[in-house]
């Protein structure tokens, strides 16, 4: 066991796979001698060289067609986005290319790509460094999207993704990179995708979260446990398509209560499909409606502290959104 | 005195191409023309919805794709290449079981419409319907090779107005800062369905943008198909050297409409279109065969007969084949078991 922070535990899995298998390579603007900008890739150049670890031009559809060239080659790229708000001139690679390769030609090519992403407000980052726009990908056919919320699962699914044998989007918060750090599971830790994680077992609701999210709920469960009596379960949903749907309606079933919490804007977010989901399959299981607790209405997380402090959410806003949850 | 050679007028032998080499070559323009036209037929007689043509374009298919080395080489091409796709080694009946939608089409099970080419047993990447996204998953797959330190070379191919996206410019740029080992292959034919070159390509040169991407950038023309295979036997030779890229701006014509959709009469000049077939690279390259004393008439005649039965049979057997089954369309979104 080793205590990282998640920086370091999705560079230990890049570095780990980049030496177990020589076909992985990084791309991406400032991957390379700088290690990248929040310093993910650090090391790697020096240790594997600029082919390997490979600083693109600032172009982005170059870096995600690119992948798929290589991909059909028989390498296993990993592409970093320097921002997630910067992956948009590379839509069209993904989402007409990249995520329907596979269907398309009936299983004759198939790409092993990640795609990494920086994510998230809370960084003073401001409309074009701070989005959650998960959702473009999560209903992208023909992708897998990935958000951990600790250092082992950051490690573990990373290494995970790497090996999938399709495109997989991985979103890395950038508000947690630094924030703490935690035991992480030394060598060959690999947490398979489409599995969530019941962060903290509970029976009075269950709150849904990725990300970030996972770090809020948990405190706020501590809170509502400590001021109210409430026993909240905190599902860390880690991988949002494919949904793990079992570990969900169970967690429903045990408390009858759900609370989706996400930092993307509420309307047609991932909580609508959290939602929906249970709606379908779980409606039994339900004494109260299914509650929502997401992003504002507006296109960006605005920049000074206290308009970012308004977009933003936190511990206290998820512990009073359960407690009328409760209240139902 | 010694005879003069009338073949060695052709100039193909100073190419290092055999006699049989460009009748190979000529062969094959034939049979991608007569797959186009039985296409066509079996677009009017209702059996196939749609079709896009590579008619005018053969020349410069297979004059750029004939240095490639089959199962070595990889090509992206568009939805135009079926000589290009013939070249890279697939065959009449896989093209006509494509445009059938069957079950068993090598380029995607039924699944893509008619033009959307790609075999992966012949390195030959799927086409999809976004023009000009091919050209980065070529500068992708030299990046491959190029990561690896392999001998290959990508080929892709794209028309003059798609030349106008952004991922083109990304990818061109790319290949030329690390000399990557891909040949772009534009082929102009002046029109991009109604909007002619002077509205589509400021300066009316694809090929001078080369320039800013530190690589040649050449014109050929595109009826010629020893011309084209000159050009392109340079640009391999060059990327094979490690010397990077090369663009091609092959001069072609659109012998028809943009697509079985459409009626160029309604934006062309009916003089211009009437005009056309004296550019058409088939008969060009015939009587310059001819000239050299390389084809006869019952040669000509012999070799399109052949033809003629190859592609009668190859549509008996893709028509024989069986359609695709709706219990099988869910498949294939991701690996399934062991990949
Ligand atoms: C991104 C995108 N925009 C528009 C279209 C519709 N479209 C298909 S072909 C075409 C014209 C392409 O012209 P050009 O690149 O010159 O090639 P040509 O068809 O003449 O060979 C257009 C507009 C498309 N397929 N993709």
């Amino acid at each position: 066991m080793a205590e990282l922070n998640i920086l370091e535990a999705i560079r230990l899995a890049m570095d780990e796979e980049m030496e177990r298998d020589p076909d992985v390579m990084l791309l991406g603007e400032d991957v390379g001698r700088k290690g990248g900008v929040f310093g993910a890739t650090e090391g790697l150049w020096a240790k594997y060289g600029d082919k390997r670890v490979l600083d693109t031009p600032l172009s982005e559809a170059l870096i995600a067609g690119a992948a798929m060239g290589a991909a059909m080659y028989g390498l296993r790229p990993v592409a970093e986005m320097q921002f997630a708000d910067f992956v948009y001139p590379a839509f069209n690679q993904i989402v007409s290319e990249i995520s329907r390769l596979r269907y398309r030609s009936n299983n004759s090519f198939g790409l092993p790509i990640v795609i990494r992403m920086p994510y998230g407000g809370g960084v003073h980052g401001a409309l074009y460094h701070s989005q959650s726009n998960e959702t473009y990908f999560t209903s992208t056919v023909g992708l897998k999207v990935v958000a951990p919320g600790t250092p082992a699962d950051a490690k573990g699914l990373l290494k995970a993704s790497i090996r999938d044998p399709d495109p997989v989007m991985f979103f890395e918060h950038k508000k947690v990179y630094r924030l703490f750090r935690a035991d992480v599971p030394d060598g060959d830790h690999v947490v398979p995708i489409g599995r969530a994680d019941v962060a903290r077992p509970g029976k009075h609701l269950s709150i849904f979260c990725y990300g970030y999210m996972r770090i809020c709920a948990l405190e706020a469960a501590e809170m509502l446990a400590r001021e109210d009596g409430l026993e909240a379960e905190v599902v860390d949903l880690r991988t949002l398509r494919p949904l793990d749907t079992e570990t969900l309606l169970a967690s429903v079933a045990r408390t009858g209560r759900a609370l989706v919490v996400h930092e993307a804007n509420r309307f047609g977010g991932f909580g609508a499909e959290v939602a929906a989901t249970i709606a379908e399959a779980g409606f039994e299981s339900l004494d109260a409606p299914v509650t929502r607790l997401a992003g504002p209405e507006v296109p960006g997380v605005p920049y000074h502290h206290n308009l970012e402090d308004w977009f933003m959410l936190n511990p206290a806003k998820i512990v009073e959104a359960a407690r009328s949850l409760a209240a139902y | 005195m010694a005879e003069l050679d009338p073949a060695s007028a052709l100039g193909h032998r100073e190419l290092g191409l055999t006699d049989e080499d460009v009748l190979s070559m000529y062969g094959h323009m034939l049979l991608a023309r007569a797959v186009d036209e039985r296409m066509w037929l079996m677009q009017r007689a209702g059996k196939i919805p749609f079709i896009i043509s590579g008619q005018g374009h053969e020349a410069a298919q297979v004059g750029t794709t004939w240095p490639m080395r089959r199962n070595q080489d990889w090509m992206a091409p568009y939805y135009r290449s079926i000589a290009s796709a013939i070249t890279f080694g697939m065959s009449a009946e896989d093209i006509i079981t494509a445009h059938l939608a069957k079950g068993d089409d090598v380029s995607s099970g039924g699944r893509q419409m008619p033009g959307h080419y790609g075999a992966a047993r012949n390195n030959i990447v799927s086409v999809s319907s976004p023009v000009g996204t091919q050209v980065l998953h070529a500068v992708g797959l030299a990046m491959g090779a190029w990561v690896r330190g392999d001998d290959m070379v990508a080929i892709t191919s794209f028309g003059e107005g798609t030349s106008n996206q952004g991922e083109i410019h990304e990818g061109m740029n790319f290949a030329g800062v690390h000399k990557l080992p891909v040949i772009f292959v534009c082929e102009n034919n002046g029109w991009a369905i109604s909007v002619p070159l002077e509205r589509q390509v400021g300066g009316l040169s694809v090929a001078a943008r080369a320039e800013g991407y530190g690589f040649p950038g050449v014109t050929v023309d595109g009826g010629d198909p020893l011309a084209c295979y000159a050009v392109a036997r340079a640009a391999h030779q060059r990327a094979q050297r490690g010397d990077g890229p090369t663009l091609i701006e092959a001069r072609v014509v659109r012998l028809t409409s943009h697509s079985s959709d459409d009626d160029q009469r309604r934006y062309r000049d009916p003089a211009e279109v009437e005009e056309l077939k004296e550019h058409d690279p088939i008969p060009f390259f015939s009587n310059r065969l001819r000239a050299a004393g390389l084809l006869t008439d019952e040669a000509d005649a012999a070799l399109r007969a052949e033809i003629k039965t190859e592609i009668n049979e190859a549509q008996a057997q893709a028509e024989a084949r069986p359609d695709p089954d709706a219990a099988t369309a869910h498949r294939w979104v991701y690996a399934e078991g062991a990949d």
